[in-house]
């Protein structure tokens, strides 16, 4: 485990640690809206996309209840943390409440998985989509413990060594370290037997069935790990959002997710990150480049075209691009 | 040709740019719902801005005003976003908006992390905005969702003679505090609302039959707070099941998407009290002229402005007014600004407007009934004005706030 875990470390590429620097660096220039609502929340929307990139990418599961698992992991901080609307909130300390979140979320997604993982294709996106739908519904209808759909606002940030982790700086490198953190579990998860076995259960779940495998417990354990991607999001989102209502786990939010990680990409974890700040840097832009009442066809355009020159998403024009380039380079190096 | 218009282009940019050196520009953010079920109330509420601007030609103390739009869905995630743009990117140091309750109240949260920052309501109308944990910088010269019911409840008590009444309601914020500036007064003067006669339904809800069986026989009216598709799905199927109580109408019910559609149900709402912050065929001159303006500037608005352009018009009005008096000075974080802007008083299409000491309005509200027009359209009559509405509805601070928070239960009103 542990040499894997070496192997994994000194096999990353030095193009990757380039880029950890650069992001580690990234808010000095930068003012604190682009450090935490750029910065900060394109890395929350791509854990979430990330949490989907695990099932679809590995899996082949597309489930659409993943924001719910964050969302769940983002009410249960409300619910025994501290909130400012007399209904609930236990006070719990952060120490407690932040591991039960994610437990909750992880739990969430794995009894998902349970439902959904006899069905494949559309018929477990229509699953999924319906427990979003429903848990949803049942957040803004529910008064006792979801609070309708006033949800649940004045939610405070937790303080580690005295400092407020809603602070931009500190909001942001604790995102930061959420999906460093979660790319390299992921990227080290890709190359474990459970990966593989995962991956092979997406090419061809009878074979691996045939070999002896559980393709269901297969299939529950991704579920629940990226339950763990997502309800951490949902922590993370909360944190920043001091605020969780029935809106925040909707689904056209939900739909969204499912655009970030198509636009970035399904075959490689960083994929989601790369759609996520495209998708913020659009949501927050696109009003400035065109007319108001216009400017959410620029989205859809954008991302239209993405889809339409590139299958693969953001990542996959990288991929041409690159390809491109190299065949230019090779031969006037070697006239040399 | 191509190149006789880039010269054109070219030399008129050196122009805008030469004439930006005389007028200097002072950005204000405009936060409206701009996608979503609310977008074209949201584009109703920034021409209520425009509307404003233009009186001013677009330039106050001086200053050219850059108006840069914040799209919302509705959602107070978004209302955060989209004003945090506003404010940490753009460098807004006036903020008009948003549109909706629980917006309000999560940009009012907002506002305490920006002190140099100047915040006005739009038209959003939830009370706990300026009534709980108020905000030094949030400032709404609009009237909320309770001070808009003022003069309803005593006029079907007195007028009507109900003494008990259902109330079919959506189930979020804004129907809760429209419910409560109804019963309020209502139940002050002896009436009363069982809670098993509250009926919250979902907002959006299409079937209304298990509401309208379970509405007991001994009320004397029914009080729908339901707004646009919802109100008339429910008075349809009301009408259709054979239901013949009258009805009381809230702000957003009775407005022109009900009074136009077709149907049965159209003679039956004839008499139908409301109450709102305007009424669309009100006779005085200064909302003649309001009206009249709107509908030059904007051929393809409204047939008449909305309570969204008028709460975005009037918040955007005391924006540029106090920003006037200080000839645009802003320099010492707005603090100048906000003290003027705390004394405003001034005269809107719907009479004068002045602020309480938590920067609530207090302002004119309509009682309306809707009746037969002349062309045998229905439209809403002005029955009576009541002036300078207090958000306390006319009981001091602490006795009102004894009340609690608004909720499906209050008042309890047994």
């Amino acid at each position: 485990m542990i040499a894997g875990v070496v192997k994994t470390i000194s096999g990353v590429r030095p193009a990757w640690w380039v880029a950890l620097v650069l992001l580690i660096l990234f808010p000095f220039p930068a003012n604190d809206f682009f450090t935490v609502q750029i910065g900060a929340y394109s890395m929350i929307l791509g854990l979430i996309g990330l949490s989907l990139m695990i099932l679809a990418g590995y899996g082949g599961m597309v489930s659409l209840a993943q924001l719910t698992a964050a969302g769940l992991a983002a009410y249960v901080v409300a619910i025994f943390g501290v909130n400012s609307n007399d209904v609930l909130g236990f006070g719990w300390s952060w120490w407690i409440v932040a591991p039960l979140a994610i437990a909750v979320g992880t739990l969430f997604s794995a009894l998902v998985g349970l439902i959904a993982v006899r069905t494949s294709g559309i018929y477990m996106i229509m699953i999924t989509l319906a427990i979003a739908v429903s848990v949803f519904f049942f957040a803004r209808q529910n008064y006792e413990v979801f609070n309708g759909f006033t949800g649940y606002a004045g939610i405070t940030a937790p303080h580690i060594a005295g400092v407020d982790m809603r602070a931009p700086l500190p909001f942001y490198y604790l995102s930061l370290i959420g999906a460093v953190f979660f790319l390299a579990v992921t990227a080290f998860v890709e190359g474990s037997p459970f990966g593989l076995a995962l991956q092979a259960t997406r090419d061809n779940p009878r074979r691996v069935a045939a070999l002896g495998y559980s393709v269901t417990a297969i299939r529950v354990f991704a579920f629940a790990l990226a339950g763990v991607v997502a309800a951490t999001a949902g922590v993370l989102l909360v944190i920043l959002n001091g605020r969780v209502s029935p809106g925040t786990i909707g689904v056209d939010v939900a739909i969204d997710i499912l655009v970030i990680a198509v636009v970035g990409g399904l075959r490689h974890p960083v994929g989601p990150f790369l759609g996520a700040l495209a998708f913020v840097l659009l949501e927050n832009f696109a009003i400035d480049l065109i007319d108001r009442e216009r400017f959410n066809t620029v989205i859809g355009a954008a991302f239209l075209l993405v889809i339409f020159f590139s299958p693969d998403g953001l990542l996959g024009l990288w991929q041409k691009l690159s390809d491109r380039i190299k065949p230019i380079q090779t031969p006037t190096k070697s006239e040399h | 040709m191509k190149y006789s218009n880039l010269l054109m282009g070219a030399s008129l940019a050196a122009l805008m740019s030469a004439s930006g050196v005389y007028a200097e520009s002072l950005k204000v953010g405009a936060v409206a719902t701009l996608e979503g079920a609310f977008a074209a109330l949201g584009e109703d509420g920034l021409r209520g801005i425009q509307l404003a601007l233009n009186e001013f030609d677009g330039e106050v103390a001086g200053y050219t005003i850059e108006l840069i739009s914040g799209s919302t869905d509705a959602s107070p995630d978004s209302a955060v976003r989209a004003v945090r743009k506003l404010v940490e990117q753009d460098g807004a140091q006036i903020v008009i908006g948003p549109l909706s309750g629980s917006e309000g109240i999560a940009i009012r949260d907002y506002s305490k992390t920006q002190p140099e920052v100047t915040f006005l309501n739009g038209a959003s109308a939830a009370q706990d905005t300026t009534l709980r944990e108020t905000s030094d910088n949030f400032f709404r010269f609009s009237t909320e969702g309770a001070q808009w019911m003022a003069g309803l409840g005593e006029y079907v008590y007195t007028e009507k003679g109900y003494r008990t009444v259902a109330v079919v309601a959506e189930d979020y914020s804004f129907p809760y505090t429209q419910v409560f500036g109804f019963l309020e007064p209502f139940c002050r003067m002896g009436g009363t609302s069982p809670q098993d006669a509250r009926f919250y339904v979902p907002l959006g809800n299409k079937d209304y039959s298990s509401v309208i069986a379970a509405l007991p026989d001994e009320v004397d009216a029914i009080y729908v707070a339901l707004g646009g598709a919802d109100a008339v799905n429910f008075l349809s199927q009301y009408e259709q099941s054979g239901g013949d109580l009258p009805l009381i109408g809230g702000s957003i019910t009775m407005d022109q998407s009900v009074l136009g559609s077709k149907g049965s149900q159209r003679d039956y709402i004839i008499g139908t009290p409301a109450a709102g912050p305007i009424s669309d065929t009100w006779d005085d001159p200064r909302w003649q002229a309001f009206v009249t303006d709107y509908q030059e500037t904007f051929p393809d608005g409204f047939p008449s402005p909305s309570l969204f352009a008028h709460g975005y018009y009037i918040n955007a009005k005391a924006a540029f007014l106090a920003l006037e008096e200080v000839s645009g000075d802003l320099s010492d974080g707005g603090a100048a600004y906000r003290e003027v802007l705390a004394k405003l008083s001034f005269e809107t299409p719907t009479g004068m407007v002045h602020l309480d000491e938590r920067h609530q309005a207090v302002g004119d509200i309509f009682l309306t009934e809707v009746v037969e027009g002349p062309n045998g359209g229905l439209l809403n009559k002005t029955i009576s004005v009541t002036p300078q509405v207090t958000q306390t509805l006319g009981l001091g601070y602490e006795e009102f706030l004894a009340y609690g928070p608004v909720s499906r239960e209050n008042p309890v009103c047994e």
